[in-house]
Formats: structure tokens, C-alpha cells, sequence
């Protein structure tokens, strides 16, 4: 017989989870009783509980197959879950939650650090459950994780009562696999669908495929890259999407849409046959709906989420089915073949639109700091963004050629997000060199977890891309809203080294190239934390851009 | 163009379930003109019936973001299809002795009955269609309506077959169907009306 907290941690165990990121308050006080007992369970103890489900989602993001696991207490606890769930939910991410609830008599009487955590947590997770008998703990968490990492992954919030967590009962984990009428598996690929898009590609004079998060999801690379180079399609990809095809390959364009490379849109809006795989097409990528992919004659789209096929634009042919499965049996059909007048036609486009940046100051430029990162690392680090002129850079000046390699918050864009995030990265990647690159607004919003960072020695190096301001919105009211800089002036920023220093974490600063190099490497030869600060341009601005309002077409270029 | 979209759906019976339907639909802009929900033959299961007026297109999103909740078996929209929808509405009337013939006489003509008789007034009942109990609540106003509950639509497909088939569920290791499996019901047989 053991007690629910017991049966919860060894269910734990069971589900293959090494690594908690939690808070304890007097809500989940008995899963804490029992933690010392599991050594198996590494248990992380992060200062905000935010940055615990950031840490999850980082955790879950850079290891496939894993599922990122929090614990919060009731109430307050609970609630600073909600902006973590929804990033994960938003990205598709498989997060587990476990929120100590008040006792199960207590519930509905506004007792002591009371909320009502399933209500509030309802439309950011893919599924939530109050536990209210002792016997359905091992049951509920295996379902939980189930849910959590099948189909289209996402966050699920499990709710457990303080009483629960002390009644005892005999523990048997299920063994059968979860079985839901109301969650059936993800359908397999219409054959018939799959020999039409396949005839679409032998008729196409000018196809392009857009790949986004749900290749990474599925695994699908290899497969996503066989199908380009056996017809020589070229390879565009979402923000989320980035790694997903290597971006030093023939057939690769670059990341398409609001701040995508020019040559992307350009091939997008010339296209006669699209096909889009594991992407949602929002906003960001369609820029003003009707400019996206206006000449295209056939548009296809796999997604493994039906809901996504036909929300926001309208497909003529569409596979529901996980993307490596599509791919990997559309291959099968696809014959070899080449446009060449096509490819001539993209080259042409990628001489005439590079990514590039210019740099009228002589300030230190962001993209500077980003190159010089990647000639120390190139494949082998997993970059982390923020939300922001960062994360449109750190997506733009790293050659992703694996995937897996460059995580950020794309749907929901939480500031706050990488900083916390790259704890749980590396330590479910201990052997890869990790970097958080982010502003210096979104890193302070999180940055109590420094603490956590010092205490476990978790060895990331953090970049910060330091302009003094809210850099995106300050660009956007530069250039959309009159040219009226209004509250993004961040100069009353904290000194970083010395925060650092207050932390017990190495810092460094610097506003000049030369120096850039060899604070990288020192950082890169620490083994702990590194805190890097990089005073930029404070004017640098992200290019290319879609203006407000304007189509894929509009992109301006640096000048 | 938006119109009134007749959806069927089944969920398991659990707590929270109505909750989280109805929260989908509002969370994706949609607005509800009624719900009802209730058990079925099977226990573990209720159906509910749900008008939303939208458009064709916002009904195939609403259709399957709510075919996305766990907890939600099948849906179905069964707009324009030969169906039977119903409602019940239950009214307290001002009926002094003296007065109650005329009254009457309407409730028989829609086949409705007399479900609670107090000093001054009566409680009538009536289903049917919406535009049946409608056009009875106008009739009744000048009688002076005392109090009012109508009950919100249930409906069944007409014809032999089930309309929604509660399909084998796929499992880890099963083969599984091909799309599209969840949204599909099974084509009813149309033969006979009321």
C-alpha cells in the first residue's frame, strides 16, 4: 500500500521522467515528503513557477520523445502555470503539470490559496483532470502522458487534491495502453490523396513546400528531405519550423512570411503547386491573408491536427496524418524530375534578396554577435531565443542544419520564455553547448532564475542582445505607429555584471567587436553559467519585414 | 451568410465536460443559441445538442475544434438533414376560473396539455419545433404569461440506422483508420416521418 503522492512520483517513474521542475507550497507539501525517497526523480528547484514550465517545455522541446514534467502548488502556484501551458499549448509541446489542489473536502469554499486551477487552465492545455479517488492517480497519469505526447502533442494539467496525495491504496500501474474511445489515434494517409498530390508534383512547373513545427515533431527530416531532392522541390519553413530542412541544402530557401527571407515569399507567391506540412499557416505566415500564395493552382496540406486544415486558408487536396508517415508514403510515389527554369528562377531571387544586414554606425550589430556564435559551434548547439528582434535574428543568422537545434516560443511569443527554458534543455542535452539568446527586457522577466541556474551549475550560455529598449516594439512604432517611441526606453536596465556577480554567475559586457570572440570562448569554456552581455546597435532593426497591414510581396530589405 | 447549425454531439459523461464545450465554442468566437445535454441509453455517455448560429465555414471549425476535446466522442452536424428537433416549453399562465376556455382550445390545437392547475393560473406544456413553440408563446401573450422555461433543442437524425456510430477506437499498436474517422457519421436511411 502507498500513499497517492507515492503512487504519483512512482507513476512518475514509470512514464520515464528523470527530471521535475517544481515549487512546493502547502498544497503538494506530500509530494515533497516523499521526493527524497525517489532518487530517480531529479528535482529542480526553480524560483518562479513560470520558469518552472518554461524549464518543462525546453526540457521537452530538445529531447524528443520526452515529456517535460512541473509540479506547483494550489492557488498562486497553480495560476503562474497558465503563461508556461499556454506556450506549450500554442507550440504543441508535451508538458505534464501536476497542481496540489485543497483538500477535495474543501474544494468549492474559498478556502486558503483556493483557485480553481481546471477552469483556469481550461483552453491552454490539450486536457486537464481533478483527481477524486485515490484508485484513479496511476490510471490518471498514465492517460495524462498518453495524451501529453500522441497525436498532436500538448500540455495537460493534472489537479490533485492534498488529500488524495495522503490516502493510501494498493499501487498497480496499468500496463495495457491507454485506451480512449473519445481520443482514437491519429488516422493513417488516404492512399488516394497521397497519388494525387504526388501527380500534382509531376505536373508542377513551379513547386515550392513549406515545412513547420510538425516535421520536427514527427521526426519527418530525412523524409521531408528525400521528397525535395527527389523532385527538386525547394524548401521554405516557418519560424517553428526552422531546422527542419538544412539550410545549407541546394533546395533550401529560408524562413517565409512577416519576417521571412524575401526569396521565400517571392517563391511562395510565384508557386503553382504548395504543399505545406505540420504547419498551422497563421498570421505570421500568411502575412495580409489574401497576398499568401496567390498564384498557386494546387494547394496541399498535411497536418495531423483536422482542425488545422481549412482555418485559414483552404487547401484543395488535404492529409490528415502525422507528417513522417505522410511523407514517408508519399515518397513511395514521388518520381524524380527537376524545373529547372524553376530553380534557375529561385537562384536568381536568392542573389537579389539575400538575408543580409547593414551597419551605417559602426556599432556593434546583433547579427555580429550571431556569427561569431555560430563559427564556434554550428551544428552542435541548441540556440534558444526569446521573443523579439532577437528571436527573428537568432532564426535568421544561424545556419540550422539539424533539427532540434533552435527553440523558441512562435505561437504564443511569451518574453520570458528562453532564459528559463534553456535550463531544461540542457539538462536533458548535458553533453550539447546551449545558448539562450535574449533582450534585455525578456530576460530580466524571468530572471530569478539565475538563482536556479548558479544552484545546479546548468551550463548555458546566455546572450544578451542588449539595446537599451524594447527593440521590436520600438521598431514597429518607428515605423507603424507615427514614429512615436512610447514606454519602450529600457536604459534603467540593471548593470548585468554585476547582477551576475549578486547571483554568483560569471558576467561579462562588452559594446565592441573585437571583444566579442573571446567572451565567447571564455563562456564556452566555463562549465557553469555565463552571463554575456552585448550592448548593440540600439537602431539595429529586423530585416526583412513585412509592414503592418501590407502582403507577402512588401518586404523591405535592409538598406 | 451565418445560419442556425444543428450539432449532435457525444461526450463522455464526466464532470467539467459542458464546461469545456462550451468553452471552446465561445473561445473561438461562436455564440450558442442553445444546449441541451442529457444521458444516454449508455450511462458512461450523453448527447448534446447544440445550436450555434455561424456560417458554413466557422461550423466546420467549431465542429472540429470540439471533435478535438478529449472528452468528446462524436459530433455531428446534422443541419438540413431529415431530422426530428424538438423542444419543450413549460408555461405558468394567468388563468382566472371564468377565463380558461379559450386558452384551452390553443393548447389542444397544439397538441400541448395541462400539467399543473393552481387557483389563478395553469402550468401548460407543449414540444415541437422551435418556429411551433414560437408561434404557440406569441398566441399565448395576450393571456399574460407568468412565467416561461423552454428546454433548448434535442434531435435525432430520422430513419433506421444510427446517424452517429460509436466507432472501434484505435490504440497504440492498432491499425488505425483512415481519415476521416472521427467526423464521419454513417449515413442514416431516410424513410418515414412523424
Amino acid at each position: 500500500m502507498l500513499t497517492g503522492a507515492q503512487i504519483a512520483l512512482e507513476s512518475l517513474i514509470r512514464e520515464g521522467v528523470d527530471t521535475i521542475f517544481g515549487y512546493p507550497g502547502g498544497a503538494n507539501l506530500w509530494l515533497y515528503r516523499h521526493l527524497p525517497s525517489y532518487p530517480a526523480l531529479h528535482h529542480v528547484l526553480v524560483r518562479h513557477e513560470q520558469g518552472g514550465a518554461h524549464a518543462a517545455d525546453g526540457y521537452a522541446r530538445s529531447k524528443r520523445g520526452s515529456v517535460g514534467v512541473v509540479f506547483a502548488t494550489s492557488g498562486p502556484g497553480a495560476l503562474n502555470l497558465v503563461t508556461g501551458l499556454a506556450t506549450a499549448y500554442m507550440d504543441s509541446v508535451p508538458v505534464v503539470a501536476i497542481t496540489g489542489q485543497v483538500p477535495s473536502t474543501a474544494i468549492g469554499t474559498d478556502s486558503f490559496q483556493e483557485s480553481d486551477v481546471i477552469g483556469s487552465t481550461m483552453s491552454v492545455v490539450k486536457h486537464s483532470y481533478l483527481i477524486t479517488r485515490v484508485e484513479d492517480i496511476a490510471p490518471t497519469i498514465k492517460e495524462a502522458f498518453h495524451i501529453a505526447r500522441s497525436g498532436r502533442p500538448g500540455p495537460v494539467l493534472i489537479d490533485f487534491p492534498k488529500d488524495l496525495q495522503a490516502a493510501v491504496t494498493a499501487f498497480n500501474y496499468p500496463e495495457a495502453p491507454v485506451r480512449r474511445r473519445s481520443y482514437p489515434a491519429p488516422p493513417r494517409p488516404d492512399p488516394a490523396k497521397l497519388r494525387q498530390i504526388a501527380e500534382l508534383i509531376k505536373g508542377a512547373k513551379r513547386p515550392v513546400i513549406l515545412a513547420g513545427r510538425g516535421v520536427l515533431i514527427a521526426g519527418a527530416e530525412e523524409d521531408l528531405a528525400e521528397l525535395a531532392h527527389q523532385a527538386h522541390i525547394p524548401v521554405g519553413w516557418t519560424l517553428l519550423g526552422t531546422g527542419a530542412f538544412p539550410v545549407t541544402d541546394p533546395m533550401a530557401l529560408q524562413m517565409v512570411g512577416f519576417m521571412g527571407a524575401g526569396y521565400t515569399n517571392k517563391a511562395v507567391c510565384e508557386a503553382d503547386v504548395l504543399i505545406m506540412v505540420g504547419m498551422r499557416c497563421d498570421d505570421r505566415v500568411t502575412t495580409r491573408l489574401d497576398s499568401f500564395a496567390p498564384r498557386v493552382e494546387h494547394l496541399v496540406h498535411i497536418d495531423i491536427d483536422p482542425a488545422e486544415i481549412g482555418k485559414n486558408v483552404i487547401p484543395h487536396v488535404s492529409v490528415v496524418a502525422d507528417a513522417k508517415v505522410a511523407l514517408r508514403e508519399l515518397n513511395l510515389l514521388v518520381e524524380p524530375k527537376r524545373e529547372h527554369a524553376w530553380l534557375t528562377q529561385i537562384d536568381q531571387w536568392k542573389e537579389e534578396h539575400p538575408v543580409r544586414f547593414t551597419n551605417h554606425t559602426g556599432l556593434l550589430q546583433p547579427q555580429q554577435v550571431l556569427e561569431e556564435m555560430y563559427a564556434r559551434c554550428e551544428d552542435e548547439a541548441i540556440v534558444l531565443a526569446d521573443v523579439g528582434q532577437n528571436q527573428i535574428w537568432a532564426a535568421l543568422w544561424f545556419n540550422y542544419r539539424k533539427p532540434g537545434l533552435f527553440l523558441n516560443s512562435g505561437g504564443t511569443g511569451t518574453m520570458g520564455y528562453a532564459f528559463p527554458a534553456s535550463m531544461g534543455a540542457k539538462l536533458a542535452n548535458p553533453h550539447k553547448t546551449v545558448f539562450c539568446v535574449t533582450g534585455e527586457g525578456g530576460f530580466v522577466m524571468n530572471m530569478q532564475e539565475m538563482a536556479t541556474m548558479v544552484e545546479n551549475n546548468i551550463d548555458v550560455n546566455i546572450v544578451i542582445l542588449n539595446n537599451s529598449s524594447l527593440g521590436m516594439v520600438r521598431q514597429f512604432q518607428d515605423d507603424f505607429y507615427d514614429g512615436v517611441r512610447s514606454a519602450v526606453d529600457l536604459t534603467f536596465t540593471p548593470d548585468f555584471v554585476k547582477l551576475g556577480d549578486a547571483f554568483g554567475m560569471k558576467a561579462m559586457s562588452t559594446d565592441r567587436l573585437e571583444d566579442v570572440g573571446r567572451m565567447l570562448d571564455d563562456a564556452m569554456a566555463h562549465k557553469g553559467p555565463v552571463l554575456l552581455n552585448f550592448n548593440i546597435d540600439p537602431n539595429a532593426n529586423v530585416y526583412p519585414i513585412v509592414p503592418l497591414g501590407k502582403g507577402m510581396l512588401d518586404f523591405v530589405e535592409a538598406s | 451568410m451565418t445560419q442556425s447549425r444543428l450539432l449532435s454531439v457525444l461526450v463522455d459523461n464526466k464532470p467539467g465536460v459542458l464546461q469545456r464545450v462550451a468553452s471552446m465554442i465561445r473561445r473561438r468566437g461562436f455564440n450558442i443559441d442553445s444546449l441541451s445535454v442529457g444521458p444516454t441509453d449508455d450511462d458512461t455517455i450523453s448527447r448534446m445538442t447544440i445550436t450555434v448560429h455561424v456560417g458554413r465555414q466557422q461550423a466546420e471549425q467549431a465542429t472540429k475544434q470540439l471533435a478535438k476535446l478529449i472528452d468528446v466522442i462524436t459530433i455531428d452536424d446534422i443541419t438540413g438533414l431529415r431530422n426530428v428537433a424538438h423542444e419543450l416549453v413549460l408555461m405558468r399562465m394567468q388563468a382566472p376560473p371564468g377565463e380558461r376556455t379559450e386558452l384551452l382550445n390553443l393548447v389542444d390545437i397544439f397538441r400541448g396539455r395541462i400539467v399543473d392547475v393552481a387557483a389563478s393560473s395553469v402550468i401548460i406544456e407543449v414540444t415541437g419545433s422551435v418556429e411551433k413553440i414560437d408561434n404557440f408563446i406569441e398566441l399565448m401573450r395576450p393571456f399574460g404569461i407568468k412565467e416561461l422555461a423552454r428546454s433548448g433543442v434535442v434531435a435525432l437524425v430520422r430513419g433506421d440506422q444510427a446517424r452517429i456510430r460509436l466507432m472501434d477506437f484505435a490504440i497504440d499498436g492498432d491499425e488505425p483508420p483512415t481519415e476521416p474517422s472521427r467526423l464521419q457519421g454513417v449515413a442514416g436511411d431516410t424513410t418515414g416521418t412523424v
